[in-house]
C-alpha cells in the first residue's frame, strides 16, 4: 500500500509535539455517512480508514487478528469489517444492524462516520445517521453496478438534505481495475442522480480491501484515474456548518438562566446566522422585540486558576455555538421560544406540510395527538391521512391511508399552538422534527417541513371581554367535563343521564353530549374506522371545551376506546377540569344486556370495528372515578359520582 | 465568517446536551468518577450554566479502593467549585469479604460499582444521570445513543433504542424509568486531552509521571497506594516513574512507565502508544463482548 501522506505522521508527533497539537487544535470537523449493503464492503472500508489513520491500537489489532480467524470472511487475512461490527449478536450474523459512530483524524480534519446498514427494513437507521451528516459516501460493488438499493440510499441521502455525495465504486480489484467498468457505472448513476435532484457528486474508484485510492491517488492500479483519493476529498470538501452563518440569526431558547435577581439569560445553541451585542431581536412566536445586551460564554481557559474574574462576554457568536444571551428589556421569553433577527424572523404557523419517515412498529394514526419536538418546542400535533406514500425502490407515489414502519410519505400537520420553523431545505435544525408517542414515549417518526399551509398570525385569537371565569362565576359553579367511558352497553348514557338529573335538581348548569345523538348531527359524516373514531372524539372534545369555557358542567357519554384520545381531551382543558369516569362493566355483562342488539350483529360479522369484539378497548389506567355497574344501580352510581365531584365551586 | 474548530463544535454539542437534560428531566445527577473524562464533563457543565453553578449534584461511586490522590482531588474540586457531592459505596464489602485481591473481577465490579450506583440512583430518585462514556472507547459504546434509556431495574436494551436525529433528544419517560446521558459521546481520547490542555483543566496528578512505589504482577505495573495493598510472597515494592492513562481501583489499574510530567508529553505518549486506554483495566478482560454484558446489567 502507498504511504499515507495525509494521515497523522508519527514523526511530527515524536519530533515536535507542540507543532502537532497546534495543528490538531485548528482542525475542522466533518460528519459523514457511509451507505451500502453488507456485500459492498462498507465495514471493510471503514475498518480500513481507522486502520490507515492509526486509530487501531495493538491490543485491538491482536483481538482483530484472532477474531478474523474465527469469524472472518477473508481467510487468513485481516477482516477489517470485524473492527466495526459491534454488538455480539451481530458478530455472529456477520452483519451490521444499527447506527454506529466511528472516529478518525487526519492532519486536516477530524471525522465522525455514521455507519448504517443497507437492508431495506433499516431505513430508520440510515435516516438517523444521515440527519447529522454533511456528506454521504455511497458504496457500489464494481461487479454489480447501480442496484435498487443504490437508488434507495441516494434518495434517502437527498431527502435528508445532504449536499455532498461521493460515489465510491468499490472492489475495483475484483474487476481488474477496469476503467470502462468504472465509467459505465458512473454514467448510469449520473442519469439516476439527476432524476431525483442530486445535482453533483464525486465518483472515486476504490478497493477498501486492498487500499487503492483511499489515501493517495491515483493508485498504481488505476493510472487512468485523475481525481482525488477518498481521504483527500473528505479533507477538502466544504463543511455545511459554515453556510449556516450566512443565514439570518435564529436561536431556540433551551433554558432560562436565572441565578440571581440581577441576571436573566437565555441559553441556547445558535441555529443560524451571527449575533452581536446591540442587535435588534424578535421573540417568536410572541413577536415581542428587544436588543441583545450581552453574549455570555466562558472563553477558552476562562476557568483556569479557578477565579471567576474573567471576561465572559463575547463580541460576536456564530451558528453552531452554545451561548447565553441577555436582552436589554424585560420581555417574556422561555424554553420553546426562538430569538431571531428582528427584521427577518422565521415564520410561525400551526399548520404545515411535511415529509414523514415512520420509525415505529405501530403505524401512523391520522387524527391522533402525538408530541412533536422541533428545536426546543414541544407541542401536540395531529396528522391528516398522507397525501401519498413514496415507494423507496421505484420512487413512485402511492395512495396511502397510513404509514407503517420505514414508510415515507407526505402529509399535512396541525399543531395545538403555533411553532416557529424554517423549511427543512433552508435549515435542517429548524425544519426537522421528531414525533413521540404519548403513551410509549418512543420516538416514532422523523419529519421534514416543506412549507407552512397558512400563516397562523392570520387567525387571531379574539380576546373576549367576558372571560371564562366570569361565565363560571355568574353560574356560581366550577366548570367540569365529566367524561364517561366504557364498552357499548356498559351503562354510560344511563348513568350520565342520572347524574345530570341530580345536578339539575341541585341548580347546576349542565349539558349532556351523548354519543348516539352527536352522530346524528355534528359528526354524521364520520364512520367507525379508527381514524373516524379519533376525529369523533376530537370534535366532541372541542365542543366540551367551548361549553366548559361558557361555565357549564359538561357530561359526555362516548365509548372513547383509545387512551390517546381521552388524553388529548384532558390536555385541552385546564388542570383538574377533566374528570374521567370509567364505567367498568365486564364484556360478558355488557354483551348480555345488548340493549341495541349490536353485539349480536358484531358477533355475526354484520358490524365491523365493534369495540370489544374486533376493535380494542383501552381501559383507563388511573381514572378519577370508577363505577362498577354490576354491584351498583344507575342511581347509586350517579350519587357516588356526585359525592366524588363535590364541591362544585 | 468564522469556521468553528472540531473542539468548538464538540464543546457546543456537549453544552447543548447538558442544557436539554436540565430543561427536561426532573432530578438529574452527574456521575463524577474524578478521572479526566469526568473533569472535562464538569468543565463543560460549568460552562453550560455559567454564571449559575451546575444545577445538579455530583455522584461518586467509591469502591473503597480508590487512589488517595483521587479522593483528595475530588474533595478539593467539590469545595472550590461549591458543588454538591453524593458518595455511593458498598458499606458491607468487608463483611461480604469482597476485595480486589480475592474477588473475581465480574463479582467485584458488580458489588463495588454497579450495585452501589443503582442503589444510589434509586434512593435519590434521579431520573437522569450524566456519564462520561465515549463512543471511541469500546465497540459496545459505539452504538449507544446519547440519551440511553434504562428500565426501572436500570437495565439497557440495545435492541430497543430510540432513534436520535439532528440535535433532537427525546427525554420523555415513564415513572421509574431513567436516562443515562453521555454528553461527550463524540469526543475521542485525543480530543479529551487536547481540551484539557487548551482549557487548562485541573486533573488528578496521577495522570502525570512521578516516582511511585510499584510492583509488577501479571504483566501490569501496580502502584502500592496504601498499606492495604497485599504483597505476594517475594514481592518488594520498587520505585518507578509511572503514570496512569485511565483511573480505576488502584489494585486493578495498570500504570505505565513514563517520564511525562507535562501535558504535551502525556498527549505525545498517548498518540505514540500501541495499546488502547482500556488495556490497563483488568475489568474489561474476558470475552470481548463483556462491556456489552455489563452495560445490560446497569454498568455505565
Amino acid at each position: 500500500m502507498d504511504t499515507p501522506s495525509s494521515f497523522q505522521t508519527d514523526s511530527l508527533i515524536a519530533e515536535d509535539i507542540d507543532a502537532y497539537l497546534d495543528q490538531h487544535q485548528h482542525k475542522s470537523l466533518l460528519r459523514f455517512i457511509t451507505c451500502g449493503s453488507v456485500d459492498d464492503g462498507k465495514s471493510t472500508l471503514i475498518g480500513r480508514l481507522l486502520y490507515d489513520s492509526k486509530m487501531i491500537f495493538e491490543d485491538q489489532l491482536a483481538a482483530l487478528e484472532s477474531d478474523s480467524k474465527r469469524h472472518g470472511t477473508q481467510g487468513e487475512e485481516i477482516d477489517f469489517a470485524l473492527l466495526v461490527d459491534g454488538l455480539a449478536a451481530e458478530r455472529e450474523q456477520g452483519i451490521t444492524i444499527d447506527v454506529a459512530y466511528r472516529f478518525f483524524t487526519t492532519e486536516k480534519r477530524k471525522f465522525i462516520v455514521a455507519d448504517t446498514p443497507g437492508h431495506e427494513q433499516y431505513t430508520r437507521n440510515m435516516v438517523t445517521g444521515a440527519s447529522t451528516a454533511d456528506l454521504a459516501v455511497i458504496l457500489i460493488d464494481a461487479r454489480k453496478g447501480v442496484l435498487q438499493q443504490t437508488r434507495r440510499h441516494s434518495y434517502l441521502v437527498h431527502l435528508l438534505g445532504i449536499r455532498h455525495v461521493v460515489l465510491a465504486v468499490n472492489k475495483m480489484d475484483l474487476v481488474g481495475y477496469d476503467q470502462s467498468t468504472f465509467e459505465h457505472i458512473v454514467a448510469d448513476y449520473r442519469t439516476f442522480a439527476k432524476s431525483i435532484g442530486i445535482a453533483d457528486f464525486t465518483a472515486i474508484p476504490i478497493s477498501g480491501f486492498k487500499g487503492d485510492n483511499i489515501t493517495t491517488a491515483p493508485s498504481a492500479n488505476t493510472p487512468w484515474y485523475d481525481g482525488p483519493a477518498l481521504i483527500e476529498h473528505l479533507e477538502t470538501v466544504e463543511v455545511d456548518a459554515a453556510a449556516a452563518q450566512e443565514q439570518p440569526f435564529r436561536m431556540p431558547v433551551q433554558w432560562v438562566n436565572r441565578p440571581n435577581l440581577d441576571f436573566r439569560g437565555f441559553a441556547g445553541q445558535i441555529a443560524s446566522g451571527t449575533v452581536r451585542p446591540g442587535d435588534a431581536v424578535r421573540i417568536v412566536p410572541s413577536g415581542k422585540t428587544s436588543t441583545v445586551k450581552t453574549i455570555v460564554a466562558v472563553p477558552s481557559g476562562g476557568f483556569a486558576g479557578k477565579t471567576d474574574g474573567f471576561d465572559a462576554e463575547l463580541d460576536e457568536a456564530v451558528a453552531g455555538q452554545s451561548v447565553t444571551l441577555t436582552l436589554a428589556d424585560e420581555v417574556d421569553c422561555s424554553r420553546g421560544d426562538l430569538i431571531a433577527a428582528a427584521g427577518d424572523p422565521p415564520q410561525a404557523s400551526d399548520q404545515f406540510r411535511a415529509t414523514l419517515v415512520w420509525m415505529d412498529e405501530e403505524a401512523l394514526k391520522p387524527g391522533r395527538g402525538y408530541w412533536l419536538k422541533l428545536g426546543t418546542q414541544m407541542v401536540t400535533a395531529t396528522i391528516q391521512p398522507p397525501e401519498y406514500e413514496i415507494d423507496v425502490n421505484s420512487l413512485e407515489h402511492l395512495a396511502a391511508k397510513t404509514l407503517g414502519l420505514n414508510g415515507i410519505g407526505v402529509a399535512e400537520f396541525a399543531t395545538d399552538r403555533a411553532i416557529a420553523f424554517e423549511p427543512y431545505a433552508v435549515n435542517r435544525q429548524l425544519g426537522g422534527f421528531i414525533l413521540i408517542d404519548k403513551f410509549t414515549n418512543a420516538t416514532i417518526a422523523a419529519g421534514m417541513i416543506e412549507f407552512s399551509l397558512r400563516r397562523a398570525d392570520n387567525v387571531h385569537w379574539q380576546p373576549t371581554a367576558i372571560t371564562r371565569d366570569d361565565h363560571a362565576g355568574m353560574k356560581n359553579q366550577t366548570p367540569r367535563v365529566l367524561w364517561f367511558t366504557g364498552l357499548s352497553g356498559s351503562g354510560k348514557s344511563t348513568i350520565a343521564n342520572e347524574v345530570e338529573k341530580q345536578l339539575f335538581l341541585m341548580n347546576r348548569h349542565t349539558f349532556l353530549l351523548d354519543g348516539d345523538n352527536v352522530r346524528h348531527g355534528l359528526n354524521r359524516d364520520l364512520g367507525f374506522t379508527e381514524a373516524d373514531r379519533i376525529e369523533n372524539i376530537r370534535r366532541v372534545g372541542e365542543v366540551s371545551k367551548l361549553m366548559a369555557d361558557a361555565g357549564l358542567i359538561v357530561l359526555t357519554a362516548f365509548i372513547s376506546p383509545f387512551r390517546a384520545e381521552r388524553r388529548m381531551v384532558r390536555d385541552m382543558l385546564p388542570d383538574g377540569e377533566f374528570i374521567e369516569i370509567f364505567v367498568d362493566t365486564p364484556l360478558e355483562v355488557a354483551e348480555g344486556r345488548d340493549v341495541k342488539g349490536l353485539y349480536k350483529k358484531a358477533r355475526e360479522g354484520k358490524l365491523k370495528n365493534f369495540t370489544g369484539i374486533d376493535s380494542p378497548y383501552e381501559a383507563p389506567e388511573n381514572p378519577e372515578i370508577r363505577v362498577n355497574t354490576v354491584d351498583m344501580t344507575p342511581e347509586e352510581a350517579a350519587r357516588y359520582i356526585i359525592q366524588q365531584i363535590l364541591p362544585l365551586k | 465568517m468564522r469556521s468553528l474548530t472540531h473542539l468548538e463544535r464538540l464543546e457546543a454539542e456537549s453544552i447543548h446536551i447538558f442544557r436539554e437534560v436540565v430543561a427536561e428531566a426532573e432530578n438529574p445527577v452527574m456521575l463524577y468518577s474524578v478521572g479526566k473524562d469526568s473533569s472535562v464533563m464538569l468543565h463543560l457543565a460549568r460552562k453550560a450554566f455559567y454564571p449559575a453553578p451546575p444545577p445538579f449534584p455530583m455522584l461518586h461511586v467509591a469502591s473503597g479502593w480508590d487512589f488517595g490522590d483521587l479522593l483528595a482531588h475530588r474533595d478539593r474540586t467539590v469545595r472550590e467549585y461549591g458543588l454538591k457531592l453524593i458518595i455511593a459505596e458498598n458499606e458491607d464489602a468487608e463483611a461480604q469479604g469482597i476485595n480486589p485481591f480475592d474477588t473475581g473481577s465480574a463479582l467485584y465490579s458488580q458489588a463495588q460499582l454497579t450495585d452501589p450506583l443503582k442503589r444510589a440512583l434509586t434512593a435519590h430518585g434521579f431520573d437522569a444521570a450524566f456519564g462520561g462514556g465515549r463512543r471511541d472507547e469500546e465497540k459496545a459504546r459505539a452504538k449507544e445513543r446519547i440519551f440511553s434509556f434504562r428500565n426501572a431495574a436500570h437495565r439497557w436494551d440495545p435492541k430497543n433504542q430510540r432513534p436520535e436525529l439532528w440535535n433532537l433528544y427525546n427525554a420523555k419517560k415513564a415513572k421509574g424509568e431513567s436516562i443515562r446521558v453521555f454528553p461527550i459521546s463524540n469526543w475521542t481520547e485525543l480530543d479529551i486531552w487536547q481540551y484539557i490542555a487548551l482549557e487548562n483543566i485541573d486533573i488528578v496528578p496521577l495522570y502525570f509521571s512521578k516516582p511511585r512505589p510499584t510492583v509488577e504482577r501479571d504483566g501490569m505495573i501496580l502502584v502500592v497506594d496504601d498499606e492495604r495493598f497485599r504483597l505476594e510472597e517475594g514481592e518488594e515494592p520498587v520505585t518507578r516513574s509511572v503514570r496512569f492513562r485511565t483511573l480505576g481501583c488502584y489494585p486493578l489499574t495498570g500504570a505505565t512507565e513514563s517520564d511525562a510530567t507535562e501535558m504535551n508529553h502525556i498527549i505525545q505518549e498517548m498518540l505514540l502508544a500501541t495499546g488502547s486506554e482500556r488495556q490497563g483495566r483488568a475489568i474489561d478482560k474476558g470475552q470481548s463482548a463483556s462491556m456489552e454484558d455489563k452495560k445490560q446489567e446497569g454498568y455505565f
